[in-house]
Formats: C-alpha cells, sequence, structure tokens
C-alpha cells in the first residue's frame, strides 16, 4: 500500500507507449521527461530531504556522459563497464568534495556548489583533447546491454523509464528508511538531529553521493542516447534548471520531482509554438505556481483535487436531503 | 429537409476543402537555428533571411506548383534541444528537407538522427568534420574554418614570412580555426612560435601579445569572433607591435571596425564576397546575387550580414534541387542536391559532387584588408 502511488505511476509509464507507439510527445519527450526525473528525483534527495542546495548538479549529469563518451569512443571499453565506471566517479568524486563542501550552510553552500558547476564546465571546455572543446564529442556508440543494442526512440523510451522507475523506487525506499529518517531530522535542525545522536556530516555526505550517482547515471544514458555529448548541455542554466524542478514539484517528496521534471520538460516542448512569447509565458506560469501552490505543484493539485472531491460530495448530500 | 440540405452543404464544402488542401499540399521546410543566446548574431539573420524568401517565393506561386512552408523551432544554442526539435521536426511535422543547424554543436549533434531517418540536411554551420567524411545525407553552405585558415597562411606565405604566432579565444569557432591553422601551417612551410589562447569574456590580451612579441613571431593570426578580437587589435596597436595582423572571417562585419578603430588600420582578413559585394569587377558572376541578397535585405531588416547568406544559399540550392526532382521525395532531392554544380550563391560558386558537400573551393573567400575605415580587396 504505501508504494501504491509507484505502483500507478509504473503502469501509466508502461501504458503510454502502448497506446501510442508514434507519438513524438511520448516516445521522444516522454525520453527527456524520464532522464529528467532521474535528475530531479536524486537532487531532491539533497534539497528537500536534507534541505541542503546544489547550484551545481549538471556537474555530475556531465561527468557521468562525458565517463560515457569518452571510455566508449577513445578506449572502446563496452558501454555498460563505462556506465559503470561513470557512476563510482562521479560518486568518488562526490564523496571527496562532500566533507568540505558541506560544511557550508545557506548562501555559501550555494556559492561552493555555484563554483563547482563552473570549473567543471570549464574543464569540458578546455580539455579538447579528451572532451572535443566547445564543438563537442560525436560518435558515441549505442547502448549495448548485454549483447542487445538500444536503438530507436521506443526503445529507447523502454530502457529509460526502467531506469527511471529504478530511480523513483529506490529513492521512495531509501527516504522511508533509517537514512531518510535521519535526512529530514538534519533538515528540521541539524543541532538537534546531532544531540539524537545522528552521524550528520555522513548522512549529508551519504545524500550527496547518492544523488550525484543518480545524476552520473541519467548523464550516461544520455550520452549514448543522444550519440554526441557538448558542455551546452551540462551548463549554470541546466543546474538551475534541476533546481527549479525540484522546487516546483515540491520539495521533499519523490512524487514532487516526478511531477516537477514532466511538468518543466513538457512546458518547455509545448511553449515553442508562441516563439517569441516563450521566455515570458514560462517565467509567467512559473511565477503563478509558485504563488498559487507555494508547496509545489504535486501537493498543490492533490489538494486541489481532494477539495474538488469533497466540493462534489457536501454538493451531493445537500442534493440527497432536499 | 431542409436542415438536411444544410448538413449536406456543410459537408460537401468541407470536403473541397479537403480536395484543395490536397491539391496544394505544401513543401514543409523543417528549420532548428539558434535565434536567441549567445549565437543569435548568426541564427537571427538566418531565420530572417528564410522567411523572407519563402514568402517571396510563394507570393509567387511556390515551387512546383506547391506553396513552400517554413516550420522553425529556436534552438538557444542548447545541442539537446537541437536533437529533440530534429526528431520534431521528422517525426511530427513530417518536414521535407531541413535547413539549419547554426552552430557546429547543433549540427553535429543531430547528423546521427538525420543519418538514420534517410533525410536532405543542409547546414549553415562552419567546421570542416560536418562534411569530412562525407555523410550520404548532409551537405552544407558556409565556407570551413579550414579555407580561411588556408587563405591567411597562403597570403602569409606569399609576403615571404615564415614564423606565425597564434592567439584564439576558447569559444567553438576559436577552438575549431586553431586547430586548421596547427595541421595546415606546414604544407605552407609555416612554424608557429606561439600559440597563446585567452577567455573570450577577458578584457585585456597584452600578457599574451608580449608574449607573442618576445616570440620572434613575424605576423599574428588571430581566431576569434565578438568582442574579443577587436580588444587583441587594439592591444597590438597599443603595445607598438607591428607584424601585419590576420584576423579570422569571424570578424568580417562592419562592427569590428566600429570597436577596433583606428587600430583596425591594415588588419587583413578573409571575408566572404557578400562583405564587399559593391568593390567586385563587374565582369564577377556573383556581383549581381549578391547585390540583389543585400538590397532585399537591408530593405527590411537593415545591415546585411553573410550569415544570412548562408541560409539564401542553402534556401535556393534545396529549392532548385525539388524543382529537378519534381517533388520531394526524400533520395531524390538528396540525389539533386548534390549534382548542385555551377549555383551562384552568396558565399561563391557551388559545384557539389558525392565526394564533396560543400563544394566551395578558395576562390569563394576574398582577402580583404581594413583600409580608412573600409574594406580592401587585396586578390
Amino acid at each position: 500500500m504505501r508504494l501504491a502511488g509507484f505502483y500507478i505511476f509504473a503502469a501509466v509509464v508502461a501504458l503510454l507507449p502502448v497506446l501510442f507507439p508514434d507519438n513524438y510527445f511520448v516516445v521522444v519527450v516522454g525520453t527527456s521527461a524520464g532522464l529528467h526525473v532521474i535528475l530531479a528525483v536524486g537532487l531532491n534527495l539533497l534539497i528537500g530531504y536534507a534541505g541542503q542546495i546544489s547550484l551545481g548538479h549538471a556537474a555530475f549529469f556531465g561527468l557521468g556522459a562525458y565517463a560515457s563518451a569518452i571510455l566508449s569512443t577513445r578506449f572502446d571499453w563496452p558501454s555498460l563497464l563505462a556506465l559503470v565506471a561513470g557512476l563510482i566517479a562521479a560518486g568518488l568524486i562526490a564523496w571527496v568534495f562532500a566533507r568540505p563542501i558541506l560544511r557550508l550552510r545557506g548562501h555559501y553552500l550555494a556559492m561552493a556548489t555555484l563554483g563547482f558547476g563552473i570549473i567543471a564546465h570549464v574543464i569540458m571546455v578546455q580539455a579538447t583533447q579528451w572532451t572535443g572543446g566547445p564543438d563537442g564529442l560525436a560518435g558515441i556508440p549505442p547502448l549495448n546491454l548485454l549483447g542487445w543494442q538500444v536503438d530507436g526512440d521506443l526503445q529507447w523510451y523502454g530502457v529509460i523509464a526502467a531506469a527511471m522507475l529504478l530511480v523513483v523506487w529506490l529513492s521512495l525506499n531509501l527516504v522511508d528508511s533509517q537514512v531518510g529518517r535521519a535526512l529530514r531530522a538534519v533538515h528540521g535542525s541539524e543541532f538537534a538531529a546531532r544531540m539524537m545522536g545522528i552521524d550528520t556530516a555522513r548522512t549529508k555526505t551519504q545524500a550527496f553521493v547518492v544523488s550525484a550517482v543518480f545524476a552520473a547515471f541519467a548523464g550516461s544514458l544520455f550520452a549514448h542516447q543522444q550519440a554526441f555529448v557538448s558542455p551546452d548541455s551540462f551548463n549554470l542554466t541546466v543546474s538551475v534548471e534541476l533546481v527549479t524542478m525540484v522546487v516546483l514539484g515540491g520539495l521533499a517528496s519523490t512524487f514532487g520531482a516526478v511531477c516537477g521534471a514532466i511538468a518543466l520538460t513538457l512546458l518547455q516542448q509545448g511553449l515553442v509554438v508562441f516563439e517569441d512569447y516563450e521566455m515570458l509565458i514560462h517565467g509567467a506560469l512559473l511565477m503563478a505556481v509558485m504563488i498559487f501552490m507555494p508547496q509545489g505543484l504535486f501537493v498543490g493539485l492533490t489538494q486541489a483535487a481532494h477539495r474538488l472531491g469533497s466540493t462534489l460530495a457536501r454538493s451531493k448530500f445537500r442534493r440527497s436531503l432536499d | 429537409m431542409r436542415r438536411l440540405l444544410k448538413v449536406f452543404g456543410v459537408v460537401s464544402l468541407l470536403l473541397a476543402g479537403i480536395g484543395l488542401a490536397h491539391a496544394a499540399d505544401p513543401i514543409k521546410i523543417g528549420s532548428f537555428l539558434t535565434v536567441t543566446g549567445p549565437a543569435s548574431f548568426l541564427g537571427d539573420p538566418e531565420l530572417k533571411t528564410l522567411q523572407m524568401y519563402i514568402e517571396d517565393l510563394n507570393a509567387k506561386g511556390g515551387v512546383n506548383g506547391r506553396k513552400i512552408e517554413l516550420i522553425h523551432y529556436d534552438t538557444g544554442g542548447n545541442t539537446k534541444d537541437a536533437v529533440n526539435f530534429v526528431k520534431r521536426l521528422i517525426k511530427s511535422d513530417n518536414v521535407d528537407v531541413l535547413i539549419g543547424g547554426t552552430t557546429t554543436g547543433d549540427t553535429m549533434a543531430v547528423i546521427p538522427n538525420v543519418e538514420k531517418e534517410g533525410i536532405p540536411f543542409i547546414s549553415l554551420a562552419g567546421a570542416v568534420e560536418i562534411i569530412e567524411p562525407v555523410k550520404k545525407w548532409v551537405f552544407k553552405v558556409p565556407h570551413t574554418d579550414r579555407m580561411a585558415a588556408a587563405k591567411i597562411l597562403g597570403d602569409i606565405r606569399k609576403r615571404g614570412l615564415s614564423k606565425v604566432a597564434l592567439i584564439t579565444g576558447d569559444g567553438g569557432f576559436d577552438k575549431s580555426g586553431r586547430t586548421q591553422v596547427l595541421e595546415l601551417a606546414p604544407n605552407y612551410g609555416i612554424t608557429l612560435v606561439a600559440d597563446e589562447s585567452y577567455g573570450n569574456k577577458d578584457t585585456d590580451m597584452t600578457t599574451q601579445l608580449t608574449k607573442i612579441r618576445s616570440s620572434g613571431a613575424e605576423a599574428i593570426i588571430n581566431f576569434g569572433l565578438g568582442q574579443a578580437p577587436a580588444i587583441v587589435t587594439k592591444n597590438v596597436k597599443q603595445l607598438g607591435i607591428t607584424l601585419p595582423l590576420y584576423q579570422s572571417h569571424g570578424v568580417a562585419s562592419q562592427t569590428f571596425i566600429d570597436l577596433a578603430g583606428a587600430a583596425a588600420e591594415g588588419v587583413r582578413l578573409p571575408a566572404a564576397a557578400l562583405v564587399v559585394a559593391e568593390q567586385l569587377p563587374n565582369t564577377d558572376p556573383q556581383k549581381p546575387v549578391l547585390l540583389a541578397y543585400k538590397n532585399k535585405y537591408e530593405a527590411k531588416y537593415g545591415p546585411v550580414s553573410t550569415f544570412g547568406g548562408h541560409a539564401y544559399d542553402g534556401l535556393m540550392i534545396t529549392v532548385a534541387a525539388i524543382q529537378r526532382a519534381g517533388g520531394t521525395d526524400k533520395a531524390k532531392v538528396r540525389d539533386e542536391i548534390e549534382k548542385t554544380s555551377g549555383f551562384i550563391g552568396t558565399a561563391g560558386v557551388f559545384n557539389m559532387s558525392p565526394e564533396d558537400h560543400m563544394g566551395l573551393n578558395l576562390d569563394a573567400f576574398k582577402l580583404v584588408e581594413i583600409h580608412n575605415g573600409t574594406w580592401k580587396i587585396i586578390e
């Protein structure tokens, strides 16, 4: 019952391509949305649950992508091995940086993570002999899963949907475990959490590492799916977009992050028809959500549904009295 | 009865409408350009040019009796969006050809999809790697950075100089230009004695230029876009360096002369003929094409740029190919684009072949020198 929401979500994700196998918004935008969900759910563990901001998360996304891209093109590693190497590298780097960075709070933490993201981007641009520089790295082979080559939009939808469901499931279980409770305690009051015997530094590091590994996972899949990577896809704007997804969907809720990621992806794709006014409408909608649903889309929408339900029930009750 | 008649009338009107729409099924041209963001100075004139000429063609009755419909998405310079928009253009909008990919990054990112789906694609980006090795469905119309490097190195050799200092920024255009100079220099018997770089947002390059001054260089080459090359030019003057300074085609616009001011005197660069259209001899077959484009664009939008010219070349080559193919069959249109020969565009005279999907030769670039605040053709 605890995972009822997850099963419904999984069923919808599985049914969509069966109903619309050739629809651009399902198989192409859906794949993008899936990657964003993985990133947002991971970042939500850090921002939403542990209460630590990160404005440099695109760096880990890029790390996974470039690890897969470089290892599979320049060293001919099998793609699955390159993916695992990317995850390990992201985890290690996150672990090394976590202690000094997460000692900072508030604005200082924001500054440090911002700097981290910018440095990572500069490396992607400057290390031309490895990364291909600003023009990017082309010719990344397709993902090979134990002999099965992932090819075509529909197959990619399947792979990324499965990866996304795995991440959502992991996250739902994680926040309901002892680690999750420790994270929320740190968010509530770091001091109080320490008084309760929680190793707060370790807890924060865990959240940082897990969210970095999730991001690198999305990055690896992204590199193989696009068959091309360039630093543009991992710059500051992307980091900010990821934070926007988490906040828009609703902090400290896995489905909030899912909701935010899907909403923002669809919004970007849906608004292109407005051309010049795209950015204007985009901004206005985001502002409206934050003003009228301060707790985020997910909570806002569920509350609205509840209210509608109870209004309907009440009016039915009144009619039965008449 | 009257109601039945009404319904009948409406239905027959609808059917007639569908029939009409079908008879004049438009030719769909899909486009993805960088109209916003840092590279918008490239994408904006490209989009305006496409819109202006498609409107024009439609006013004249379209191509093969069919109207042209332009479907455009702005990538904002984000390669991920470029990939998704190309999928959308192919799958959802069912376009017949693609013209776009303002930056090399955007173009390279979409090539795997274009090749897989099999749709003719004319790229508006510069790097030589787009067409080398040749890709079946991919063509490009702008000059390559390799041609610019070759033109510069050729002129340096002609002057009898052999030691060159290179200074470049950290952008894609800069990096790619640097690679081409490094690769080609030995062919021209030229050695590089310095290879300096700067950040494109830097406001002073005297440190790098001081190093170059003491390197024994006989000429300086600078590859860059925007403000930075103007700053380099000014710094060279301020340091009293009298070596010949070469800039790239990336600064072939009046803006550069305005920014660099008096320091720009004597700077040489390869430029598309569009920049010096008025100065071309009347015997030059390109002159009427250039002036026509220039006047048309400037009447509507203001100062012309070579980038918009690339969109003109791409569109006209496509339209001619569709006319010759007698329809929009993708394979036939592709074959016809490949057979483009003797087409006079703004970038030069195009002669494409199965081995060359650009079809321009070094003559397409004019070597110009800045003289009294304006361009002078050297050769």
